[in-house]
């Protein structure tokens, strides 16, 4: 540190080291300007990660266990009721929670590893490596993605690897448009030049020199594709050919607890029954929504 | 549309650029051959996309693992039986053969045969997949039909007026909905239909069953809660996107003349912003028809309406693949189409390429 002098000069101002602020810092300052939307948001996504890591723990009954009465009525041993074959529905939402986020925590992950890096290396090379790619993810884009992984799930089966994995290379064609198209922007930088010259390789340029000017957008897009895998996940699993009972599922809780919504006249909490799964969803996507809006606003000044 | 842009172009094009390539030719013939070349060019790109898109649903029958016609007709088929079987597959043909046959009979409208129905006997109960297919496709269009006559005009109603009031409250309570439809999924509104409208309130039938002999009128009242769920699920994206996209053009200089000569807010609107944003308008409109392709997937089968998509789900689920097949391509060809005819609208409503100076 420089020393301190009693007086204001403009060159003492100038000439001090800055002090950086510390990295707990700035996040505390951020935080303090959070609207409160994105309040809401951070709070209802940290209650679900901590649902999930301490399923074990919250969850009154075992993920799978069956008890003699199905469909039991909410309160009693069972706070929201058993399903159809009698298990407790609050354990079946508590695993839930962490089976479908974790899938689809997965999932996004590796559609950005894949769509992320060929947009990087597409982004740096520019040739008919680049052609190549962009013109079979417009093939690929052009067919709906529900769709595709519907057809591609019958061929492969249902089980929890394909599904990860038909979904993180049918959504990494957004995540490589994404990249490729923020990437070019900097791959003409002079210090990519630069780098290039004195002889860098492909990754430390992809590493290094381009990924750090490109987080921002990048990291918006990770919670939106992150919805986005989410939702694809739960409806797959409602249809019936996503992840597989005996896994505690939201999706296809849901769809098995959907004839209760008939007796809401009797019971109108029985009916509300199929309907936690379907709010979860919902609540955690609106949740992710707010953080990235503000985030967004923030990095980039974005508005509408 | 042709007419009410008009007025627009005199006063100034949006872009700098434009102006000069606009008055740099002079003749009409030639703009008009841009405008054709353009759509020419835009149809070619689409036709291509569709021929790799069926050349993909093609190839998913030969990634099938293992000797599926094993699977298909039973542990205990005979060698004939699957020799047979293969053969009506054309698996004993090269791929590139096969995959013209399949072309050139789904363009004579044969899409093959469905699995089911075959056991190991050799008997062959199976169904032709067109007659599976077409009856409910037609449930389909009509329920996608239904939806898109309520969701498009209410989307722009609403749009428009949120661009018009924008920043008040009404403009917030609007944005404020949308967002919230646009993240709950599909069957979660749906089910909350159901709840309050065929169980609290028994109004509508929360089964949209109908088959060829229902009356129209019923058929209508059958399809009020899957209708009013998919709207509900595109209203949200086209209203945003309607209003992202006036809100944009408002900031433009021609608007800012328009506004400085005293046109009111409303002229403003419908006169001046609304010509120039029909084409990203169009573009939303046909991108959300063909997410309602898609949204139909799940509605349906929440309804258990007989649709394609209800069709395709069971398909998937007893690995029926000439149906997955057939299925995915009316999808993904449906798509492909209405994506076109968006880019096409969009290059038509254009007024910098239809008023040459």
């Amino acid at each position: 540190m420089s020393e301190q002098p009693d007086t204001y000069t403009a060159s003492a101002e100038v000439g001090a080291v800055r002090k950086r602020r510390s990295r707990l810092e700035r996040v505390g300052l951020l935080l303090k300007s959070a609207p409160p939307s994105a309040w809401f948001g951070m709070i209802v996504v940290s209650l679900y990660i901590l649902v999930a890591i301490f399923a074990d723990v919250l969850a009154p009954y075992g993920e799978a266990e069956i008890h003699p009465i199905p469909f039991a009525p909410w309160g009693g041993d069972f706070f929201f009721g058993t399903d159809q074959i009698g298990r407790d529905v609050l354990t079946r939402l508590i695993y839930g929670a962490r089976n479908t986020m974790g899938i689809a925590l997965a999932t996004t992950f590796l559609s950005f590893l894949i769509g992320g890096g060929l947009g990087l290396v597409a982004a740096i090379n520019r040739s008919w490596l680049d052609q190549g790619l962009s013109r079979f993810v417009d093939v690929l884009m052009a067919i709906p993605s529900l769709i595709f992984a519907l057809m591609l799930l019958s061929i492969f089966g249902s089980t929890i690897t394909s599904l990860i994995m038909i979904i993180a290379v049918l959504d990494s064609t957004r995540v490589f448009r994404l990249t490729r198209a923020v990437a070019v922007n900097v791959a003409v930088m002079d210090y990519v030049e630069a780098a290039k010259l004195r002889g860098e390789g492909l990754g430390w340029i992809m590493r290094r020199e381009i990924l750090p000017n490109i987080m921002p957008p990048l990291v918006a897009e990770f919670g939106l594709r992150f919805c986005f895998v989410f939702l694809t996940i739960a409806a797959l699993s409602f249809l019936g050919v996503g992840i597989q009972p005996p896994t505690a599922d939201w999706g296809s809780m849901v769809r098995a607890n959907a004839s209760l919504i008939q007796f809401a006249k009797y019971d109108i909490t029985a009916a509300i029954t199929p309907l936690l799964p379907a709010a979860a969803i919902a609540l955690l996507t609106v949740a992710v929504n707010f953080i990235v809006d503000w985030f967004l606003q923030k990095t980039s000044g974005l508005r509408e | 549309m042709r007419t009410s842009t008009g007025p627009l172009i005199a006063i100034e094009p949006a872009e700098p650029g434009k102006w000069r390539q606009d008055h740099q030719s002079t003749k009409g013939n030639a703009h008009l051959n841009a405008v054709l070349s353009t759509i020419l060019k835009r149809l070619g790109m689409g036709f291509a996309t569709l021929f790799v898109v069926s050349a993909i649903i093609f190839s998913s029958i030969s990634m099938l693992p293992g000797d599926f016609s094993e699977a298909v007709l039973g542990q205990a088929a005979t060698k004939e039986t699957v020799a047979a079987f293969r053969k009506e597959l054309g698996l004993d043909k090269p791929a590139p053969v096969r995959y013209f046959e399949w072309v050139g009979s789904v363009l004579q409208g044969d899409l093959g045969t469905s699995f089911s129905g075959r056991n190991a006997s050799g008997q062959d109960r199976s169904r032709k997949v067109v007659d599976l297919v077409m009856p409910r496709l037609w449930n389909t269009l009509f329920l996608a039909g239904v939806t898109a006559l309520i969701a498009v005009p209410l989307a722009l109603f609403l749009g428009l007026t949120a661009a018009l009031y924008r920043n008040t409250a009404y403009d917030r309570i609007v944005n404020a909905a949308t967002l919230t439809t646009i993240s709950t999924p599909e069957f979660f509104v749906a089910y909350i239909l159901i709840l309050f409208f065929a169980s609290l309130w028994p109004v509508f039938p929360s089964l949209a069953n109908i088959d060829a002999s229902t009356a129209l009128g019923e058929r209508l009242y059958r399809v009020a809660l899957p209708a009013l769920t998919l709207t509900l699920v595109i209203v949200a994206h086209m209203m945003r996107m309607t209003r992202a996209a006036i809100i944009n053009l408002l900031a433009s200089p021609y608007i800012e003349m328009a506004r400085l000569k005293g046109a009111s807010r409303s002229q403003i609107i419908l006169k001046h912003a609304l010509p120039n944003a029909w084409a990203p308008i169009a573009t939303v409109i046909a991108f959300n028809l063909a997410y309602l392709v898609v949204g139909v997937v799940v509605v349906e089968v929440v309804f258990v309406y007989p649709g394609v998509g209800q069709l395709m789900v069971d398909a998937v689920t007893s690995r029926d693949i000439p149906v997955v097949q057939a299925c995915a391509l009316i999808f993904a060809a449906t798509y492909i189409l209405l994506n076109l005819t968006a880019d096409i609208i969009g290059i038509v409503t254009n007024p910098r390429l239809l008023h040459p100076r």
